[in-house]
């Protein structure tokens, strides 16, 4: 199978039954894409197919031949990071670490298509998405921040 | 008198944000080595039985099936625990298997989809035994027992009194006496368990693990596998969180890694599923309370009496400290003349308990600062004045012999009030509007075993930065930069200079208890601040000479080492390391600081209950507000205000990070969060997150105000106390307490599920 990640063309002998999470993760070794829950309940494998923010978990790789997949890997520009991880590095948005990857994913699709959000838009776009250390007030911050940091750079 | 500084105090980012930000950072199920094989785990479908027989035979003829372990391939008989009293866990079961998931065998693969398959070719024969799911029928005669040894399934209890209550309360205006529960809960942490353990033919065992407290793991893996310590080596990678016991101890998949390891001559890697990690042991233990307090009507709390019965589960962990904790925390934040407590632990045949964030001292709180409400609704007293008047100050010594020293109770409920509106709100809102007030108190560093002690190396590098290797195991909660901050500070040198060790090993990291108890900060803190200050002295030794000034005269700042009198000449600290290092003589040296602390405290006498349990403590005031419809019982926060007395903040944004996620973990058990279980075998019902609901940002509080009330502890690092654990407990009767002003109705029971409130209101209207 082909595979587009990161702009990185990847050809791999994989099973049809494969979910996209483990062949990021297993083939490829793409480990920053995290499996928690494994059913498309937490959120922490987000990645983005086209643009769209998907779980990885519950996406069969065989379906995605053709698409541009965008893994938390693909985000920086070697040591410039995007806005997004920028404001959740400064933030505190991030304390375990673990549902991060998936976070600032999912906030990216979002401040892509919603680059002047409110608050409660924000909530609602990350509610997918768990994170049990910080209780969602940073996160909520950083997103904030970040779609003000990619308003000045646009 | 809080002194101005450079690094502790400011916000600066977590030194492995980045690293996290970018998907570098190694969890467990990250980690691999060349040649692995891929561990499953068997779990036991019947509640109780004697284990007559397994065969392994057809799974082992299954192609890629490497090896299979069961309780036999362990040391027969060699179990582990926290104390000599309670070791009756094992690797795997060997005799009986106590609740649906208890481990009864483990496949090595060459993937884990063969691994998988093989674990349904095991046969096991069990024997059934009757089993107990309720642990007040678990306490009753005749009984089914689970362990041989225990009688009536008591697995541990504590008793404790100070003054004498029935005089309290004959003293007393009004007494009153009443009933609280609380659930099941998970840590629910986002990261599975994994592990690499890999036996080599040397004889070590070393295993990779996303650990909390590795060396609990380090001593707990040598016990059961007969090893001495120094042949296992455990490796922590980076931790998807923590919360409590889930994390600390060795489980089933890290001693059957090793295990296998040794049978197959490769590494072998297990990584739990979600479903694994709900329906194996550690949780919140439930609590069933029974407390009476009594009040004069002048609002002195004059004696408070406790009965608790916990459920277990199957084994023991930590019970008799599980048991215990609840009696060591009644008589602070108060200082109060007359107490007791009779709890009791009881073994059930479901998952075990252990600790959770606010570890057993949430539950007790949950009832007694609800009874608190009611004393003072009932005799026309304002909780907060109450609370006030009862406080415990700095100077106290608790009837238990804490010694209190910084403390700043009274402002966190002052500031608490101000901050909420309280006097304006309370008692004057709208129907289905409701405010309460819940306090607590916390240790900064509790004592569990004989081991306190923290320790830290601090190297100087000749470009002027310095390396840091800390004993302490960040989980997320940022004891890395904490630590990195203090060396910082202490050297003059901005936090890019310190470079620190990125996890434990237990080969060659300073042995260190853990991450439990709020204890790093202090411990790790001090540590850190020791070492700094030991390589500091050694290096302003040198430019003492060098300079020809008096040491005392030695500033460090900005990266520079120069005089007081004359800060315009002086030396820049690379330049003075390489010197030190190069230049002088038969004294050059590499400067090497070292750090060791301990607070002294002595280990709590746990049948008389004296002694000094923790160093300090932390205070806290909460006041919540929230919002109830009344056509669907649902509860909205609409406002969270805590005070904290935290010492001093350290990093600011990683304090709040804490009390947020303190609040909102404690919040889901409030409102909804419940492990729930079939009645008739005890197996779990919700073992995923579709079902064990969790809150999501769409849950928390419309407004959130977190206050830091630093009260500058004379011993804390930099003044600093315990922040995160502490603000999990307040927040528990402060939302019961609004509750009750919202509907009128006390619910004594947790979750405060939509159901249970528009029962409660559908009840009042009747006039039931």
């Amino acid at each position: 199978m082909r595979f587009n990640v990161n702009g990185v063309i990847y050809e791999e002998e994989i099973d049809h039954r494969r979910t996209l999470l483990e062949v990021l993760r297993e083939n490829l070794g793409l480990l920053g894409t995290h499996k928690g829950c494994d059913e498309g309940q937490c959120g922490a494998c987000t990645v983005l197919i086209d643009g769209k923010a998907v779980n990885s978990c519950l996406v069969l790789a065989a379906s995605v031949q053709s698409k541009k997949i965008t893994t938390i890997e693909g985000l920086a520009q070697g040591e410039k990071l995007h806005p997004v991880q920028e404001a959740f590095v400064e933030t505190g948005a991030i304390q375990c670490g673990f549902c991060s990857p998936g976070m600032i994913m999912i906030a990216k699709a979002f401040l892509d298509g919603h680059p002047n959000p409110t608050e409660e838009e924000a909530k609602r776009a990350i509610s997918g998405n768990l994170c049990r250390c910080t209780g969602y007030f940073q996160i909520v911050d950083a997103v904030m921040k970040a779609a003000e940091k990619m308003r000045k750079e646009a | 008198m809080k002194e101005e500084l450079s690094v502790v105090g400011k916000g600066i980012p977590k030194v492995d944000a980045i690293l996290k930000a970018t998907g570098k950072a190694v969890y467990g199920a990250d980690f691999s080595l060349p040649g692995m094989l891929h561990g499953k785990i068997l779990r036991s479908k019947v509640p109780h039985a004697k284990i007559l027989n397994i065969d392994t035979r057809k799974a082992l003829r299954l192609p890629g099936v490497r090896a299979i372990v069961t309780g036999k391939d362990f040391p027969w008989g060699l179990k582990y625990g926290f104390t000599a009293i309670t070791r009756d866990q094992t690797p795997l079961a060997q005799d009986k298997v106590r609740y649906i998931g208890d481990e009864v065998a483990a496949v090595a693969a060459v993937d884990e989809d063969i691994a998988e398959e093989a674990l349904d070719l095991i046969k096991v024969e069990y024997e059934e035994l009757p089993a107990v799911f309720d642990p007040f029928e678990a306490m009753k005669e005749g009984a089914p027992q689970l362990h041989d040894h225990v009688k009536n399934n008591i697995s541990a209890s504590q008793h404790l009194a100070f003054g004498d209550v029935e005089k309290g309360f004959l003293e007393s205006d009004h007494v009153r006496e009443d009933q609280f529960t609380t659930q099941a809960i998970k840590h629910g942490f986002l990261e599975p368990h994994a592990s690499v353990g890999l036996w080599d033919p040397s004889g070590k065992a070393t295993l990779w693990g996303n650990k909390q407290s590795p060396y609990i793991v380090y001593r707990k893996l040598a016990m059961a596998l007969g090893l001495p310590p120094s042949k296992v080596r455990v490796i922590q990678t980076y931790v998807g969180a923590g919360f409590g016991s889930a994390r600390s101890d060795p489980f089933a998949l890290d001693f059957c890694a090793l295990m296998l390891s040794k049978k197959t001559g490769k590494p072998v890697k297990f990584v739990y599923s979600m479903e694994d990690v709900l329906v194996m042991g550690e949780m919140r233990h439930p609590f069933y309370m029974k407390v009476k307090t009594g009040m004069t009507k002048e609002g002195y709390i004059k004696a408070i009496q406790a009965y608790v019965v916990a459920d277990g589960g199957a084994y023991s962990t930590i019970g008799p400290v599980s048991i215990a904790l609840p009696a060591f925390f009644i008589d602070i934040p108060y200082r109060l003349p007359n107490v007791q407590y009779d709890g009791y632990r009881v073994f059930t045949n479901k998952g075990f308990c252990g600790s959770l964030r606010g570890h057993c001292i949430a539950q007790l709180r949950w009832a007694l600062g609800q009874q608190l409400d009611m004393v003072c609704n009932d005799l026309g007293l304002d909780i907060a004045e109450v609370s006030i008047k009862n406080a415990l100050h700095p100077g106290d010594e608790t009837p238990s012999g804490y010694k209190i020293t910084s403390c700043a109770f009274t402002e966190c409920v002052e500031k608490a009030v101000e901050a909420s509106g309280w006097k304006e709100k309370k008692g004057k809102l709208p129907p289905y509007r409701g405010i309460g007030m819940g306090t607590s108190s916390f240790i900064t560093g509790v004592k569990l075993s004989g081991h306190n002690s923290a320790s830290c190396v601090v190297k100087l590098n000749e470009d002027g930065t310095a390396s840091v290797v800390t004993g302490a195991t960040d989980i997320g909660q940022g004891s890395s930069t904490i630590v990195s901050q203090i060396v910082a500070e202490v050297l003059g040198l901005p936090i890019e200079d310190i470079t620190i060790n990125a996890g434990i090993d237990t080969d060659f990291t300073p042995i260190d208890p853990g991450t439990y108890g709020s204890r790093v900060s202090f411990y790790s803190g001090n540590a850190a601040k020791i070492a700094a200050e030991d390589a500091k002295k050694q290096l302003a030794e040198v430019a003492s000479k060098v300079m020809k000034v008096p040491l005392e005269e030695i500033i460090f700042k900005d990266r520079k080492v120069f005089s007081k009198s004359n800060p315009e000449k002086g030396w820049k600290i690379d330049a003075l390391i390489r010197h030190a290092q190069h230049s002088m003589g038969k004294e050059s040296k590499s400067v090497i600081g070292r750090g060791s602390y301990d607070s002294g405290v002595d280990f709590i006498d746990f049948k008389t209950g004296r002694g000094n349990i923790s160093p300090t403590y932390t205070f806290a005031a909460d006041v919540v507000e929230i919002g109830v419809d009344p056509e669907t019982g649902k509860i909205t926060i609409l406002n969270a205000v805590g005070a904290h007395d935290i010492g001093r903040a350290l990093n600011p944004i990683l304090c709040a990070g804490q009390l947020d996620g303190a609040w909102i973990q404690a919040e889901g058990q409030l409102l909804y969060e419940e492990l729930k279980r079939d009645k008739k075998d005890g197996h779990v019902l919700n073992p995923s997150f579709m079902d064990y609901k969790m809150p999501t940002s769409m849950d928390i509080p419309l407004k959130n105000k977190h206050i830091f009330v630093e009260s500058m502890d004379p011993d804390g690092p930099f003044g600093a106390k315990e922040v995160g654990e502490g603000a999990s407990v307040a927040i528990f009767p402060a939302l019961g307490n609004a509750v009750y002003d919202a509907i009128g109705v006390r619910i004594p029971d947790l979750p405060i599920t939509p159901e249970k409130v528009l029962k409660a209101i559908k009840e009042k209207k009747e006039g039931k």
